[in-house]
């Protein structure tokens, strides 16, 4: 983050005259940490009828630049649940590996008590809580998805700050301004989740994600798309977004190379 | 003994006059009391088994769990002191787990065995410690596959530096056994504790060397060797604990689990069945044997 308010943006000069900058603090310690560098975007989820369906593209962009263009943002964890995360790569790949010796240790004894989504995303939000509450936060915003003690599906959001947030479809990212309006009409909340088959929730998932690739500058038209049901865990990569149509750019105005 | 009294055997770590170290000796014979514990090592798997003596008719069945995972791919059984056991589990966790830190995978059972030996041997040398009073044994299975570094998101560069050999063919089986005095092989089978002569006899029969019995037929002749072992031992009741690790295609798909409960059974009964045939043999010979006397 740019601790630097003087660079948020400003009124402009030539209609309110020049900004009397002089209170903001233009100097102040390096944070290395609490910036970004690899991130991938959004993640979208939604529950049905008997599971969860979860999806994210497969980009890390480095700034505005697609650096890497396979990269699996959806990770899954035991036979439990999968964990989306949209933020900084690398912070990904440290909890990743959190999760993965905790997977080992969990499994030293075979007692049979398996961790659900419900138990990981409470570690997750409070292992995301601790880190910001010592100023060295992981920039993640991380969708779980799977099934809590009573087997019945579960979603659930936690963010860099250890906030959590739940309801029957999530998005981060640009996917909170772009894809939940789409799920929100799809699936209104009078509609109950038993009437969603896994069908339709992957079609609105596919469509959202269109719609992100149509607007998102940062995203990507390859994607990864999980299913988790009780019969267990399927996760498709290296999925191509189909059946593109860019005619509705022609009647975009505002930015551009545009005249009119 | 001949070292009584002598007082070389007294600290650890001090050497008698003919080289011997006598506090590691009386650390085997800690071993040499514990119940019997095996290992097998075939083409596509390992098995380990141990017999596990009850002590106490309160004591659950089923609990108190003398093997161990170590990692995903790895386990242990000790037969000796079980405090002196289960440090040393713990220990190889830390070891297995500082390994993945550091290089991102999993510990290869060899260097995992070459790290506990150092651990062990270590234990030898200081007045301030004494030598483990365990022998482990110490299966496992590395992945035959290329796996995919933890926490890797990417299948990286398609092309350029890298050096792979094409077909190259690596993973497989590891058994090893671990003495007191931090010595440790890799074995086609294993054997440690009270029943470890009988055990290895059995071991020696199976011609494991050849490498043509399958996983499911090793976990059978575990079973019977671990009910043969106890022959000896016969006053005392036991329960039969057993663990495998299968190649990736196998039943465990590279991990370390328990044996099925009805494997486990099926496995029992079959040994308790080979067991009073031999009985029966033996009867049948000592009546033929009243007949020739007559």
């Amino acid at each position: 983050m740019n601790h630097f308010p003087g660079t948020w943006g400003r009124p402009r000069d030539d209609v309110y005259g020049p900004y009397d900058s002089s209170y903001l603090r233009s100097t102040g310690p390096k944070a290395h940490t609490q910036s970004p560098a690899v991130t991938g975007t959004s993640v979208i989820a939604v529950k049905f009828n008997g599971g969860v369906a979860i999806a994210a593209d497969n980009l890390a962009s480095y700034g505005s630049l697609a650096r890497f263009t396979d990269v699996k943002r959806l990770r899954v964890f035991g036979d439990a649940a999968v964990v989306g995360f949209s933020g900084d790569v690398s912070d990904m790949q440290y909890i990743d590996r959190l999760l993965e010796s905790m997977d080992i240790r969990e499994n030293y004894s075979a007692h049979g008590n398996q961790l659900n989504a419900k138990n990981l995303h409470t570690y997750l939000s409070k292992v995301l809580y601790k880190r910001r509450s010592e100023f060295n936060p992981l920039w993640n915003h991380i969708l779980v998805a799977g099934f809590d003690g009573e087997k019945k599906p579960f979603l659930s959001s936690a963010d860099l700050l250890g906030t959590t947030f739940s309801a029957p479809h999530l998005a981060t990212g640009f996917g909170a301004h772009l894809a939940i309006p789409i799920l929100r009409r799809l699936f209104p909340e009078e509609r109950p989740i038993e009437e969603i088959t896994k069908e339709d929730a992957i079609k609105a998932l596919k469509e959202c994600l269109k719609v992100l690739w149509y607007r998102d500058a940062r995203s990507l038209d390859k994607y990864s798309l999980a299913v988790i049901t009780q019969e267990g865990i399927e996760v498709q990569e290296d999925q191509q977004i189909e059946a593109q149509s860019w005619a509705f750019a022609e009647t975009i105005k505002g930015y551009g190379a545009q005249t009119v | 003994m001949t070292s009584i009294g002598t007082g070389y055997d007294l600290s650890n770590s001090v050497f008698s006059p003919d080289g011997r170290n006598f506090q590691v000796e009386y650390a085997v014979k800690a071993v040499e009391n514990g119940g019997t514990a095996v290992g097998i090592r075939c083409k596509d798997g390992v098995v380990l088994a141990v017999e596990k003596i009850i002590t106490s008719k309160l004591l659950k069945p089923g609990a108190n769990r003398r093997i161990s995972t170590v990692d995903r791919h790895v386990g242990i059984v000790s037969a000796g002191l079980a405090p002196d056991g289960r440090h040393f589990v713990s220990r190889a966790r830390d070891e297995a787990s500082s390994w993945r830190s550091v290089y991102k995978g999993p510990i290869p059972i060899s260097a995992l065995a070459n790290r506990l030996g150092s651990y062990v041997q270590a234990y030898t040398l200081y007045s301030s410690v004494r030598p483990f009073g365990v022998t482990s044994i110490l299966g496992g299975w590395d992945s035959e596959a290329e796996l995919a570094v933890d926490g890797q998101v990417g299948s990286g560069p398609q092309s350029g530096a890298g050096g792979k050999v094409k077909g190259a063919k690596s993973g497989g089986p590891g058994l090893y056994m671990i003495e007191p005095s931090g010595l440790y092989w890799g074995y086609y089978g294993a054997a440690t504790g009270k029943g470890r002569q009988a055990a290895k006899a059995e071991l020696e029969k199976l011609d494991l060397a050849s490498e043509k019995l399958s996983l499911h037929d090793a976990v059978k002749e575990a079973a019977r060797i671990i009910y043969v072992a106890h022959e000896d031992n016969k006053d005392k009741e036991f329960e039969l604990e057993m663990s495998w690790i299968s190649s990736l295609e196998g039943p465990t798909k590279g991990r370390h689990e328990e044996v099925p409960k009805e494997l486990l059974e099926e496995a029992e009964r079959a040994a308790r069945r080979a067991l009073e045939g031999d009985d029966e043999d033996e009867e049948e010979g000592a009546k033929g044997n009243e007949q020739m006397e007559e």
